[in-house]
């Protein structure tokens, strides 16, 4: 049996990361957008509990609970803006979304 | 580790500057609703914000006698510190901040949308970049940079009726964020490296295990990459002239100058403090960046003919020119940012100023036509364009100048000549545009139904008050030299 490190959880969060990166640059409706971000920052939170774990400290945990209260700030506010453009617009696609040059 | 988790005098000292912001940010809030709705006199909310401006200043002023008198100090455990890089750049958010204020309630009026909550947000993203400044921690930076970037969605966004608002505020968000993202991602990497989140022992551990560490490279190019985006500099632009069309014309004010100072005042401290040792491998990066971002910034403003779009574009060419001033990462480099980061809030206010009073039948007007004919209408206006557009020009004797002339020195001096002389060359590419819409005012033929200046107190006062220190600073320099010099970083003095 494989001994899982801390580079194996660097590699699957810059996977995770990339998943993200990808979603947000090809995908055009808004809330797979959304998503693709919070993977981002999923990545991040694996990121900083791996090496909590393997440094032994409480530092990293507390900057993922710092990052998911953002994250979740960040959804707050993102889906309230969505609404009001769904108000006015009735589009939820990026592609309808073209009166400022995109 | 007890005494850490002791709020002593000089933690409170420390943080009163973003304390004071949050409490009159909640203050307005609050009076909004008991008060200020039911007497209907909305403007009461901006003097409210103003009296918090004036305590900070006073705040201000102290911190920088402390610093004056002792040195640089910190709180919480080190991870905010109170220095003359600080200080300087609160002082330019606090002047952003009450000019933003100044220009809100005539537009807002106009626009229907004059609220309580704008000006809370205004406060509360204030907060986020005194923070950013002053922070000394990777934590506290990505939370301060996140308070500024959520309550900067919501004011861009702010006229809810408005799909253009609606839009600007979608891009912004799902570009801010994802930048914030590959920053947070970046900084993650950063404390894995160091197992620590203070800048110092950041740089310790990034000058340990050397530039040429994978992880180090990988935290270098995310960390850039997301903050290429805050900064607007090209590729990573796309979203800067969408959402300063977009935006509420005070926003777009407010974002152009403060944002992008915070966000410069967070790189240059991350950069210099935990990337120092790695500097051979970042400064051919962003000088690369900074030659694109002039080239692009400057080339797409010649063809605008919105006037929001084409500040947008400038100040895109803007953030180029100061990021020349971190590449040749000097002392001379840090001080011509500072003195640049300090002329711009006052001249592109006064630009944003103009066009956020430029009306016709009661609409917003914001094409370059729309100015024909000024000087004819009222002079003392078209002057104070012509002010405003020399010095974004970077032409003495207006404030402007003096940014650019130190940033240029400093790359003369590390031997970056051809950077030097495209630079050069984009500064006289940038007078062609900035001239057009001083020609306008002077000589364009003025339309049928022209477009007149919708003024009220506050916007007077921003203008005068940006066109006098435009000009003052041009002609007067020394003593804001002198307060740009006591802003480098000690690292780098």
């Amino acid at each position: 049996m494989m001994e899982v490190t801390t580079s194996h959880y660097v590699v699957l969060s810059t996977l995770l990361l990339l998943v993200g990166v990808v979603g947000i640059l090809t995908r055009r409706n808004i809330l797979v957008l959304l998503m693709s971000v919070e993977l981002m920052l999923n990545a991040v939170n694996i990121n900083l509990a791996a090496f909590s774990a393997s440094l032994q400290q409480v530092h990293g945990q507390v900057f993922s609970i710092f990052v998911i209260t953002v994250a979740a700030a960040e959804a707050a506010v993102g889906l309230g803006i969505l609404i009001a453009l769904f108000r006015n617009k009735q589009a939820i696609h990026a592609d309808e979304i073209d009166l400022l040059r995109w | 580790m007890m005494d850490a988790l002791i709020f002593t005098a000089q933690d409170f000292n420390v943080l009163k500057p973003a304390i004071i912001l949050c409490l009159f940010g909640c203050a307005i809030l609050l009076t909004d609703v008991f008060i200020v709705r039911r007497t209907g006199q909305r403007w009461l909310n901006g003097v409210t914000a103003l009296i918090g401006e004036g305590l900070l200043a006073v705040v201000l002023v102290q911190h920088l006698a402390q610093v004056r008198a002792g040195g640089a100090f910190s709180g919480l455990g080190g991870s905010v510190v109170v220095d003359g890089f600080g200080v300087f750049f609160n002082i330019v958010f606090a002047m952003s901040a009450s000019l933003a204020v100044l220009m809100t309630a005539r537009y807002m009026e106009a626009e229907g949308e004059h609220r309580g909550e704008y000006y809370a947000l205004m406060l509360f993203a204030q907060a986020g970049m005194s923070l950013m400044a002053t922070g000394n921690d990777l934590v506290v930076l990505f939370v301060a940079l996140e308070t500024m970037a959520l309550s900067f969605y919501v004011l861009v966004g702010f006229l809810r009726n408005s799909k253009r608002s609606n839009e600007a505020a979608i891009k912004y968000l799902i570009l801010g964020a994802f930048s914030s993202g590959l920053l947070a991602y970046g900084l993650s990497i950063l404390y894995g490296i160091s197992g620590s989140t203070n800048l110092a022992a950041v740089g310790d551990a990034v000058a340990a295990s050397g530039a040429d560490n994978w992880a180090v490279v990988l935290a270098l190019i995310t960390t850039s990459v997301g903050l290429f985006f805050k900064i607007s500099a090209v590729p990573f632009h796309m979203w800067a002239p969408d959402v300063y069309e977009g935006a509420p014309t005070p926003t777009t004010a407010y974002v152009s100058v403060a944002s992008k100072a915070a966000s410069f005042a967070l790189m240059i401290r991350l950069f210099t403090e935990a990337y120092g040792s790695a500097s051979a491998s970042w400064v051919p990066l962003l000088g690369m960046i900074a030659l694109i971002t002039m080239t692009v910034g400057n080339l797409a403003a010649i063809t605008q003919s919105n006037l929001k779009r084409l500040l947008a574009y400038s100040s895109v060419a803007h953030a180029g020119y100061i990021l020349l001033g971190l590449v040749a990462f000097n002392e001379a480099g840090l001080r011509g940012i500072s003195i640049y980061v300090l002329a711009y809030v006052f001249m592109n206010f006064g630009a944003f100023a103009l066009v956020t009073a430029l009306r016709r039948d009661g609409k917003a007007a914001e094409e370059v036509d729309d100015l024909n004919g000024l000087a004819g209408r009222s002079p003392g206006h078209a002057i104070l364009v012509a002010i405003f557009m020399l010095s974004l020009a970077g032409i003495p004797p207006m404030a402007g100048f003096y940014g650019k002339y130190y940033i240029f020195l400093a790359i003369l001096a590390e031997g970056y000549y051809l950077l030097a002389v495209f630079a050069a060359l984009y500064v006289a590419v940038s007078a062609y545009y900035y001239f057009r819409i001083i020609r306008a005012c002077w000589i364009g033929e003025a339309a049928d139904t022209p477009a007149s200046l919708d003024l009220n107190l506050g916007s007077r006062v921003v203008l005068v008050g940006s066109g006098v220190l435009t000009v003052l600073i041009g002609v007067l320099p020394q003593r804001f030299l002198d307060l740009a010099g006591e802003s480098v970083l000690a690292a780098l003095r």
